[in-house]
C-alpha cells in the first residue's frame, strides 16, 4: 500500500517536472526576453544525456573517462550520414548510437577486463585515440572538420506531418531544446528502470565484488560488455545531437577535457543516485556560465568551488538530500 | 639508427622520471594523480622564474623547483586528499579531487605566467658530433642529470628508511600501521616526493623544450600510459614504461614521418594490443 503510494508520488513528480521543463521554461524565456537560455539549457540536458551513460559504466563499478571519444565517433557517424550519404538526422541518431555500440563492443571486450586505475587510464586514452583517428581518418576531413551540417528535416507519415523540418520552423532553438528534454527524459526513464531491474541488481554485484557474483552465477563478461555499450549508446546520440545543433563537427569538439567532465558531472551529483548525473551536469555546466563575467578568474573560482564541495560533500550533491537513503 | 636509440634514451630518461613520481602517489594513496602534469609545468615555471628573470645559477633554479613542488605535494595531501579519503563512501571520489586541483593547478599558472611559451637560455651551448651520433651537450647533460636521479630515487627506496616505510606502504597499509609506521606522515612525504620529482622534471626540461600553461594535460596522458605499460604502482615499471614509450616515440617519429603526424595513433594501437594480453602491464600486480 505505502509502496504503491510513493510509487505514484514519483510518476506524478517526474510529469511535473517535464511539463516544467517543457512548458515553464519556454514561457519564463520567452517573457524575460532570454533566448540564449535555449542553447545552454539544450546543452545541459545533452550533457546529462552522456554524462547518463558514465554513470552506467560507474554502476558497474569501472571509472570511466572515455566517453568524449563515443560522443565524437556519434557526431561524426551522424554528421557523415547526413552530408555524404543524404539520410535523415532522425534514423542517423539511433544509427550514430548503436554504431557507437557495435564499437564500444569490439573496444570493450578487450579492456573490460581491467578494473580500477587501469581501464580509467586506458579509457582517457581511448579520447584521445578517437581525437587522433578524426585526424587522420580521410573521411572525417581532418583538422577542418565536418562543417555546415543542414537542420534536421522534417518527418512525416503517410502524408501527415509528425515534426515539421526545423529550417522551417520559427525558433530552431525551442525545437531543439524540446527534442533534447524528450531525449533526456527518455533516457533517464531507462535508466532508472534499468537500476530497478535485475540486471541493474546484477551490475551493482558486479561494482561490489566481481568474482564473488562470478561464483554464483552471474555472467559477468556478457553484462560488463552490455553494460558499456548501453553506455557509449548513450555517448553516441548526445554526440549526434551535438554535432545537429551546432552544425559542424571538429576532432576537438569533445576531447580529454570533455571526457573528465562527463565523470565529474557523475561524481558531483552523487554516484549512487539516477538522477546525478542530471543534476551534476546542471551545477556544473551553469556554474560555469555564470562565473563567466569573473573573466580570468573564471578557473580558478570555478576549481576551487569544486575542491572545496569535495572536502565537504564528497559522496555527490544528492546525499545532502537523500542522506538516510542507502545508496541505490 | 644509432641517433634514433641515443634520441629514445634521452626521452626515455626523462618520461621515467616523471612516471615514477605518479607511480609513487599511486602506490602509496592509491590515488591517480591527475594534476601531475600540472605539477611538472610548475616547476618548469618556477625553473624559468629563477633561472630565467633572476639570473640565477641554474642548480639554484631545479632545488628550487623541487622544494616548491614538494610543499606543494605535501599541503595537498594533508589538506586535501587525506580528507576526502577518510569521508568518502567510494575510494573514486579522489579522481575528481585529482581532476579540481589540475584545473586549479592550471588557473593559478595562466594567472601568474600567462599562455604564451617561455624558454629560458641554455645551459650548455655546443653539439656532440661523431659520425654516428648528432647530439647538443644541454640535451647529454639532461639525460645524464635525469638518470643519476633515477639511480639515486631507487636507492632511497630500497636502503633508507623513510624508503623500507613507503615501501612497506605500498605492499600492504593496515600491516605497516600494525608495525608501526607513521602511515600519515610517509603519505605524506611520499605524495611530496612524487610532487618533487615532477617538479625537477619541469626545472630540467624547461631548458630545452621551454613550458608554457597548456602542456600538463598532455603530460598527464603520457605519464599514464608508461604507467600502464610497466604495471601501477610499481617502480621497476614506470621506468621501463619510461623508456619504451620514449623508444618507441623516437623510432616512430623517425620511421613514420612519411605517413603524416600517426606515432601516437600506432602507440596507442599497440597499447590496446598489449593491455588486452597483459592487463596489468609488465610488472603490475593484479590488483584494481
Amino acid at each position: 500500500m505505502r509502496k504503491s503510494r510513493t510509487a505514484t508520488l514519483r510518476i506524478v513528480s517526474a510529469i511535473l517536472f517535464l511539463l516544467a521543463l517543457l512548458v515553464a521554461v519556454p514561457l519564463l524565456i520567452s517573457a524575460t526576453g532570454r533566448s540564449d537560455l535555449y542553447y545552454t539549457l539544450t546543452s545541459v540536458a545533452l550533457l546529462s544525456i552522456i554524462s547518463a551513460g558514465v554513470w552506467i559504466t560507474f554502476y558497474i563499478g569501472r571509472i570511466n573517462i572515455g566517453q568524449g571519444a563515443y560522443a565524437l565517433m556519434g557526431g561524426y557517424v551522424s554528421a557523415i550520414l547526413v552530408m555524404n550519404y543524404g539520410v535523415s538526422f532522425w534514423l542517423t541518431l539511433p544509427l550514430a548510437g548503436l554504431f557507437c555500440a557495435a564499437a564500444s563492443v569490439l573496444i570493450g571486450l578487450p579492456i573490460l577486463r581491467l578494473r580500477g586505475v587501469y581501464f580509467a587510464m586506458v579509457t582517457l586514452v581511448l579520447t584521445e585515440v578517437a581525437r587522433l583517428l578524426a585526424l587522420a581518418l580521410p573521411i572525417t576531413n581532418g583538422a577542418s572538420g565536418i562543417v555546415s551540417i543542414p537542420l534536421p528535416t522534417g518527418i512525416s507519415l503517410f502524408g501527415l506531418t509528425l515534426v515539421p523540418g526545423f529550417a522551417t520552423v520559427a525558433n530552431p532553438r525551442l525545437a531543439f531544446y524540446i527534442v533534447a528534454v524528450l531525449l533526456m527524459a527518455l533516457c533517464f526513464l531507462g535508466l532508472y528502470r534499468l537500476a530497478h531491474s535485475r540486471i541493474g541488481q546484477l551490475c551493482q554485484s558486479l561494482q561490489q565484488n566481481e568474482e564473488l557474483a562470478s561464483s554464483i552465477g552471474v555472467n559477468i563478461a556478457y553484462l560488463r560488455v552490455i553494460a558499456y555499450a548501453l553506455s557509449s549508446f548513450l555517448g553516441g546520440v548526445g554526440g549526434a545531437m551535438f554535432a545537429s545543433i551546432s552544425q559542424s563537427i571538429y576532432p576537438s569538439s569533445f576531447t580529454v577535457a570533455d571526457s573528465v567532465n562527463f565523470m565529474l558531472n557523475c561524481f558531483l551529483g552523487g554516484l549512487g543516485y539516477v538522477l546525478g548525473p542530471m543534476l551534476g551536469t546542471f551545477v556544473l555546466y551553469f556554474g560555469w556560465d555564470l562565473l563567466f563575467q569573473t573573466g580570468e578568474f573564471q578557473l580558478l573560482i570555478f576549481s576551487t568551488l569544486l575542491i572545496v564541495l569535495m572536502l565537504v560533500l564528497p559522496n555527490g550533491l544528492l546525499s545532502l538530500a537523500l542522506p538516510r537513503k542507502r545508496s541505490l | 639508427m644509432e641517433q634514433v636509440i641515443a634520441n629514445g634514451l634521452y626521452l626515455g630518461a626523462q618520461y621515467a622520471l616523471i612516471a615514477l613520481g605518479l607511480t609513487l602517489i599511486f602506490a602509496l594513496m592509491n590515488v591517480l594523480n591527475f594534476a601531475h602534469g600540472q605539477m611538472y609545468v610548475l616547476g618548469g615555471f618556477v625553473t624559468y622564474t629563477i633561472y630565467g628573470q633572476l639570473k640565477l645559477p641554474f642548480v639554484l633554479a631545479l632545488i628550487c623547483s623541487g622544494v616548491t613542488l614538494a610543499i606543494v605535494g605535501a599541503l595537498m595531501e594533508k589538506f586535501l586528499f587525506r580528507t576526502v579519503i577518510r569521508r568518502s563512501k567510494r575510494e573514486e571520489s579522489t579522481m575528481l579531487l585529482a581532476a579540481a586541483t589540475a584545473f586549479f593547478l592550471d588557473a593559478i599558472m595562466l594567472l601568474l605566467f600567462g599562455e604564451k611559451q617561455r624558454g629560458v637560455p641554455k645551459i650548455i651551448s655546443g653539439v656532440f658530433v661523431s659520425d654516428r651520433v648528432i647530439l647538443p651537450y644541454d640535451r647529454i647533460v639532461v639525460g645524464v642529470v635525469a638518470i643519476l636521479m633515477i639511480a639515486a630515487f631507487m636507492l632511497f627506496m630500497q636502503y633508507s628508511k623513510p624508503g623500507r616505510a613507503m615501501r612497506a606502504l605500498a605492499q600492504d597499509r593496515v600491516a605497516a600501521q600494525l608495525m608501526g609506521v607513521k602511515v600519515e606522515r610517509y603519505s605524506m612525504i611520499g605524495f611530496a616526493l612524487g610532487a618533487m620529482l615532477a617538479g625537477v622534471v619541469g626545472g630540467l626540461l624547461v631548458s630545452i623544450t621551454g613550458v608554457n600553461s597548456g602542456i600538463g594535460g598532455p603530460i598527464s596522458i603520457k605519464a599514464f600510459l608508461m604507467v600502464m605499460i610497466g604495471g601501477a604502482g610499481v617502480v621497476g615499471g614506470a621506468i621501463a614504461g619510461g623508456f619504451i614509450l620514449g623508444m618507441m616515440e623516437s623510432v616512430g617519429l623517425a620511421t613514420l614521418r612519411e605517413y603524416g603526424d600517426i606515432t601516437y595513433l600506432v602507440i596507442f594501437a599497440l597499447l590496446m594490443i598489449f593491455l588486452s594480453i597483459r592487463p596489468h602491464g609488465l610488472m603490475g600486480k593484479p590488483w584494481g
